[in-house]
C-alpha cells in the first residue's frame, strides 16, 4: 500500500529492536477477550484509478450546474469561486498543518486567521471575531449560550423568521440546559419580525433577529436592538448570507451585541452542506465570553511582529468543564478561504458583487410578477424572496424540474401557513437567459 | 549523524493584507451587468465593508508567502501525540473536489443527490463495521461536537428512563473536551484517577459509580498510549448501575481491525475522521466527528438520518426521539468524501495493517529513545508514548525548550504538557506513514538536543533560531489582546 512505507526488512528490524517476534505481539496489552476475531467485513481495496472511476460515477449523479439551473439558497448559496481562491487555499502548507499550538512554526495560518478576524469584524461592524466556528447554526447556538452566561438570564427570544434549521440547532443545544426558547412571530404582510410586543419575550438573555431573514427580507435591526436593550436583553444578529453586508448597514452599526452566522458565501463550495464557516463576532466587552479560538498579535524576542492563539484560559484544554465552549477543531481552513476570497474581491468588488445579486433578484421578481406570480411580503429583499403562483407554486416547480431548473425551496413543510409558496434565490451566477427560461415555464 | 531536515533558507517578509493594495483594484472577474440596477432604499443601504483592494497577483504573493511560514505533514514529520498527524492522501482531495460534490446544494431533492447519499450510507456502514456498533451519524462537525452528540444521546436515554443523573465519570487522562462536553449537558465531571500502570482500575470505578452518575467517558487507548485493560469490567459495573459507557475514539488509529469497541462494552463512540481516517487538519479544522451507537440508542441519533429503501437513498427527518439537529445541514460532507476514499483505497487488510504499523512505529521510537528521555510508563505502548523532562532537572531546560529546539532540526514538536498526569510530558505519536529512516533521524535529533541541553543550554532557551519568528510573547498577547488590525 502506497501510504505504508515499511518493507518486510524494516518490519523485521523494528520488531527485533523492540524484542518481539511478530506484529500481533504488539497487542499483548489488549486482553484476549477484547481482541477481534476474523477480518473486517469491508469492500476490497481499490486502485487509484478504480477509485477515480467509482467516485466519478457517484459525483456524476448529482444535480449541479451547468446541466441544472438552481434558484435555491436557504442558507447555502451559489457564488462563483475564482481559481485563485481554490488554488491558494489548497496549498498543502495550510491544508496539512495542525492547530497552531506551536506558533513559531505556523505563522502563515496565524497571520491568515488574524486577517480573517479583522475582515469579518469589518464586514459585520463588530469589534472582535473568533477564528471560526463550525457553521452558522452552531455559531448561533453557542452565541446564545454566551448571552445566557453574560446576562445570567435563562431564556432567549428567537424570531420565527430565523432559518428554521438554525432554530432547531438552538433547541438541540438548549435541550439539556433547561433554558427556555420563545418564538417571536413575523408580520404576515411584511415578512418582518413583529417587534411590537416585547412584553411577550419575558426576561430574555437575547433577542435573535436574522437579517436578511429566512424569507430574504431585510429586518429593522436598529428597532430590534432598542427593544431588546430596553428589556435588558442582548441583540444577537444572525445571518445566512454574508454577502448582503456589501449593501446593507452592518449589524454592529445598528446595535447588535453579538453577530453570528454563516460565511459559506465567501468563497466556500456548498459541498452538499459542509464544511461551511461559522462566523462569531461580538463587542469587545464580551471578548472573554466568546467560545472558540482567538488569534492575537504579539512580538517575538527580537521585537518582530508575530501571532499566537490567545485568551486560552477561556478554552477547554485549560478550563475543562468551566470553559466557555467544548469546541476544539473548528473550521480554520474555511476561515482562511473566506479571507482569500475577500482579499480577491476587495471592498470595491464586494460591494459591486452584492449589488449585482440584488439587481438580478429584483429582475426575476419583476418578471415573475408580470407572469402573474405574487409575493406575500412587502419588505425589501436582498437576493432571496418568497413567491407563489395562481394555484400555488408546486405545479410550476414540478414542470421546472423536468426542464432541469430547480425553482427554490417549498416553504410548506417549515411554515404551514406558507404552503404553496417557494423561497427563490438569485445570485450573480444566474444568467438572464436562465431567469427568462424559468419565467417562461411559470407563465405557461 | 545523518543530515537533519532543518536548515536555513530565504524567508520572505510579507505585510498585513491591508498594508498592501490600492483602492480601485480588484482580483475578481465580475460578471457583466445584464440586468437593470435596482438600488436598495436609502435607509437600508450601508457604506460597504472597508476591505483592501488588491490585484490577483498581490493576493497570490501574499498567501503564497504566508504558506511558506507554515509547517504541514507534507513538510515533514509531525509527531503530535493524540492528533494522529498521518499523511493526507492526494487522491482524497481529488475526490472531494469533484464538481458533482462541491457544487451540490445541501437541500437537493433525494432523487437528484443519490451519489452523495449513497456515499454517506456506505461510510456509515463501514464505520459501524470498524467500531462494532450498530448505527452511525456522520453529522458532528468535529470530535468535540461528536462528544456533545454522545452526551446528548446519553442524556436523552437517561431521560427516557425517567432517570435524573447529575454526574459523569471522566478519567484524569482525558482530553479537555470531555469535561467541557459533559458540562454542556449539565453533568458534573468526577475525576477517575489512573493507577501506577497508567490505566483505570475497575475498583475505582466500582467505588465512584452510583445512581446519580450517568455513565463514564473513557478514552481507549488512553492519552498515555495505553490500552484500558479493565474496560470490560468497567463497562459491567457502569451498566449494572444504570449508566452508559461513552468512548472517546480519538485514538482509534491504534486498534483498527484489532478491537471493536462495540464488542467490549462501549455504548457510544466518536471517531475523528481527521485523525484515524487521514483527512487533513487544515490548521485547526474542518474536521468531522461521526458517532456510533449500539442498536438501542439508534433512535436518539441526530436528524437527518440517511436511509436506504430498495436501492434508493434519502434523508429521513421524522425521528421523534432524536436529539435533534447539530448543524444546519448534514455534516462536513467534503470531509466524509475524503474518509470514504481512504477506506476504499486501503480496504480491510490495509486498515488492519495501518494500526499494526502505527503501533510498531510508536514502540520502536519508545525503545530507541528510552535511554535519552525518561518514559512516563515503561510498558508496551499502543500508537503513542509519553516521555518527560525529568532527567534534565538541574540544567534549567524544560520540555518547552526541547520542543522549540526541535523546530530548528526541522520537526514539528510532539504534544507537550499533556496528559496532565505526567509533569513535563512529551507525547510522541509517529503514525504509520513514517519510514524507519525518518524515525531514526528524529531519534538522533532528540539525542543531539539532550546533549545540547547539558553542554549549551542557551541554544535551547533561545530556540527556535530558524523559524520566521523567534519565541513569541504569549503572556503579552493575553494581557493586552489585539485581535483585529
Amino acid at each position: 500500500m502506497r501510504y505504508l512505507p515499511h518493507t518486510d526488512g524494516d518490519v523485521a528490524a523494528m520488531l527485533q529492536a523492540v524484542g518481539l517476534r511478530d506484529l500481533d505481539e504488539l497487542f499483548t496489552s489488549v486482553p484476549s477477550d477484547c481482541r477481534v476475531t476474523g477480518e473486517l467485513r469491508l469492500p476490497p481495496a481499490m486502485t487509484e484509478w478504480e477509485l477515480d472511476a467509482h467516485m466519478d460515477r457517484l459525483a456524476g449523479s448529482m444535480a449541479v450546474a451547468p446541466e441544472w439551473s438552481l434558484f435555491l439558497g436557504a442558507g447555502s448559496y451559489d457564488h462563483f469561486i475564482p481559481a485563485v481562491v481554490s488554488s491558494l487555499a489548497a496549498r498543502s502548507e495550510f491544508v496539512t498543518s495542525y492547530t497552531p499550538y506551536q506558533p513559531e512554526l505556523l505563522q502563515g495560518t496565524l497571520q491568515g486567521l488574524y486577517e480573517y478576524q479583522t475582515l469579518v469584524a469589518r464586514l459585520v461592524g463588530m469589534e472582535v471575531a473568533t477564528a471560526s466556528h463550525y457553521d452558522g447554526a452552531a455559531a448561533l447556538a453557542e452565541a446564545l449560550l454566551m448571552a445566557v452566561r453574560i446576562t445570567k438570564r435563562k431564556r432567549v427570544a428567537l424570531s420565527r423568521a430565523v432559518h428554521p434549521r438554525y432554530r432547531e440547532v438552538v433547541r438541540t443545544y438548549f435541550a439539556p440546559t433547561g433554558y427556555d426558547v420563545v418564538e417571536i412571530p413575523y408580520v404576515p404582510a411584511t415578512g418582518l419580525t413583529d417587534l411590537s410586543r416585547p412584553e411577550e419575550w419575558g426576561e430574555a438573555a437575547a433577542v435573535v433577529v436574522q437579517s436578511p431573514n429566512f424569507f430574504g427580507c431585510i429586518e429593522d435591526l436598529r428597532q430590534a436592538g432598542e427593544r431588546a436593550h430596553a428589556g435588558g436583553a442582548l441583540l444577537v444578529a444572525a445571518f445566512t448570507e454574508a454577502l448582503a453586508y456589501g449593501l446593507l448597514k452592518s449589524p454592529g452599526s445598528l446595535g447588535a451585541d453579538i453577530a453570528a452566522g454563516e460565511g459559506q458565501s465567501l468563497g466556500i463550495p456548498r459541498s452538499f452542506g459542509g464544511p461551511a464557516l461559522g462566523i462569531m463576532t461580538s463587542r469587545r466587552q464580551y471578548m472573554r465570553g466568546l467560545p472558540g479560538r482567538l488569534v492575537g498579535r504579539t512580538t517575538d524576542r527580537a521585537g518582530k511582529r508575530g501571532f499566537v492563539l490567545t485568551l486560552a484560559t477561556r478554552e477547554q484544554h485549560i478550563r475543562r468543564e468551566k470553559a466557555t465552549s467544548n469546541i476544539c477543531s473548528n473550521n480554520s481552513l474555511s476561515a482562511l478561504t473566506a479571507a482569500i476570497y475577500l482579499a480577491s474581491l476587495g471592498g470595491t468588488g464586494f460591494r459591486r458583487l452584492a449589488g449585482l445579486n440584488r439587481d438580478k433578484a429584483e429582475y426575476l421578481k419583476k418578471a415573475l410578477g408580470e407572469a402573474g406570480c405574487t409575493f406575500p411580503f412587502s419588505a425589501p429583499t436582498f437576493n432571496e424572496f418568497v413567491v407563489t403562483a395562481p394555484g400555488g407554486f408546486d405545479a410550476p416547480f414540478q414542470r421546472l424540474v423536468d426542464r432541469k431548473i430547480l425553482a427554490g425551496l417549498a416553504l410548506g413543510p417549515s411554515y404551514p401557513e406558507l404552503a404553496g409558496h417557494n423561497l427563490l434565490c438569485v445570485t450573480e451566477t444566474a444568467s438572464r437567459q436562465a431567469m427568462d427560461a424559468l419565467v417562461t415555464e411559470v407563465r405557461s | 549523524m545523518s543530515e537533519q531536515p532543518g536548515g536555513t533558507g530565504l524567508v520572505l517578509n510579507e505585510p498585513l493584507l491591508w498594508e498592501r493594495g490600492k483602492t480601485g483594484r480588484c482580483g475578481f472577474s465580475l460578471p457583466a451587468q445584464d440586468v437593470p440596477e435596482s438600488p436598495l432604499p436609502a435607509e437600508l443601504a450601508g457604506e460597504g465593508p472597508d476591505f483592501p483592494d488588491l490585484s490577483e497577483t498581490e493576493v497570490v504573493r501574499h498567501y503564497t508567502r504566508l504558506s511558506t511560514w507554515n509547517y504541514g505533514v507534507d513538510s515533514g514529520f509531525y509527531p503530535l501525540g493524540s492528533c494522529t498527524m498521518k499523511y493526507n492522501p492526494k487522491t482524497n482531495e481529488r475526490q472531494a473536489g469533484l464538481r458533482g460534490f462541491t457544487a451540490a446544494h445541501p437541500l437537493l431533492p433525494a432523487a437528484l443527490s443519490q451519489g452523495a447519499l449513497r456515499l454517506m450510507y456506505e461510510l456509515e456502514r463501514d464505520l459501524a463495521e470498524i467500531t462494532g456498533l450498530a448505527a452511525v451519524t456522520l453529522q458532528p462537525a468535529a470530535g468535540a461536537q461528536g462528544e456533545l452528540a454522545g452526551m446528548l444521546i446519553l442524556h436523552a436515554w437517561q431521560q427516557s428512563r425517567q432517570s435524573v443523573r447529575t454526574k459523569i465519570l471522566i478519567p484524569d487522562t482525558a482530553h479537555g473536551t470531555n469535561p467541557a462536553s459533559a458540562a454542556l449537558c449539565g453533568y458534573a465531571p468526577v475525576a477517575v484517577p489512573s493507577d501506577e500502570r497508567g490505566i483505570i482500575p475497575a475498583g475505582v470505578v466500582d467505588s465512584l459509580m452510583d445512581e446519580a452518575t450517568a455513565g463514564i467517558m473513557i478514552t481507549n487507548p488512553n492519552t498515555l498510549g495505553l490500552f484500558e485493560e479493565n474496560i470490560r469490567e468497567i463497562a459491567r459495573i457502569v451498566h449494572g448501575r444504570g449508566g452508559l459507557v461513552y468512548c472517546d475514539g480519538a485514538n482509534m488509529n491504534a486498534v483498527l481491525g484489532v478491537v471493536k469497541p462495540g464488542e467490549i462494552g462501549v455504548d457510544i463512540l466518536h471517531l475523528n475522521l481527521h485523525k484515524t481516517f487521514s483527512t487533513p487538519h487544515g490548521g485547526g479544522g474542518p474536521g468531522s466527528g461521526p458517532v456510533a451507537v449500539r442498536r438501542e440508542l439508534e433512535r436518539f441519533l441526530p436528524v437527518p438520518r440517511v436511509v436506504e429503501e430498495g436501492g434508493a437513498y434519502r434523508l429521513r427527518e421524522d425521528c421523534p426521539d432524536s436529539i435533534g439537529r447539530l448543524l444546519a445541514f448534514q455534516g462536513h460532507f467534503g470531509i466524509l468524501v475524503r474518509a470514504y476514499a481512504y477506506i476504499r483505497s486501503l480496504g480491510p487488510d490495509g486498515l488492519a495493517r495501518v494500526s499494526r504499523l502505527a503501533v510498531l512505529n510508536a514502540n520502536y521510537l519508545k525503545e530507541r529513545l528510552r535511554g535519552t528521555l525518561p518514559l512516563a510508563f515503561d510498558r508496551p505502548c499502543m500508537h503513542e508514548c509519553v516521555f518527560s523532562d525529568r532527567n534534565l532537572q538541574g540544567t534549567g531546560i524544560v520540555t518547552l525548550d526541547i520542543a522549540k529546539r526541535l523546530m530548528d532540526y526541522g520537526y514539528h514538536p510532539p504534544t507537550i504538557y499533556f496528559p496532565l498526569v505526567v509533569p513535563g510530558a512529551i507525547m510522541v505519536e509517529p503514525t504509520e506513514t513514517e519510514t524507519k529512516e525518518d524515525l531514526d533521524r528524529f531519534v538522533e535529533a532528540i539525542q543531539a538536543i539532550v546533549r545540547e541541553a547539558r553542554e549549551n543550554p542557551d541554544l535551547l532557551k533561545e530556540a527556535p533560531h530558524r523559524c520566521k519568528v523567534t519565541r513569541l510573547d504569549e503572556t503579552a498577547a493575553a494581557r493586552n489582546p489585539c485581535l483585529i488590525g
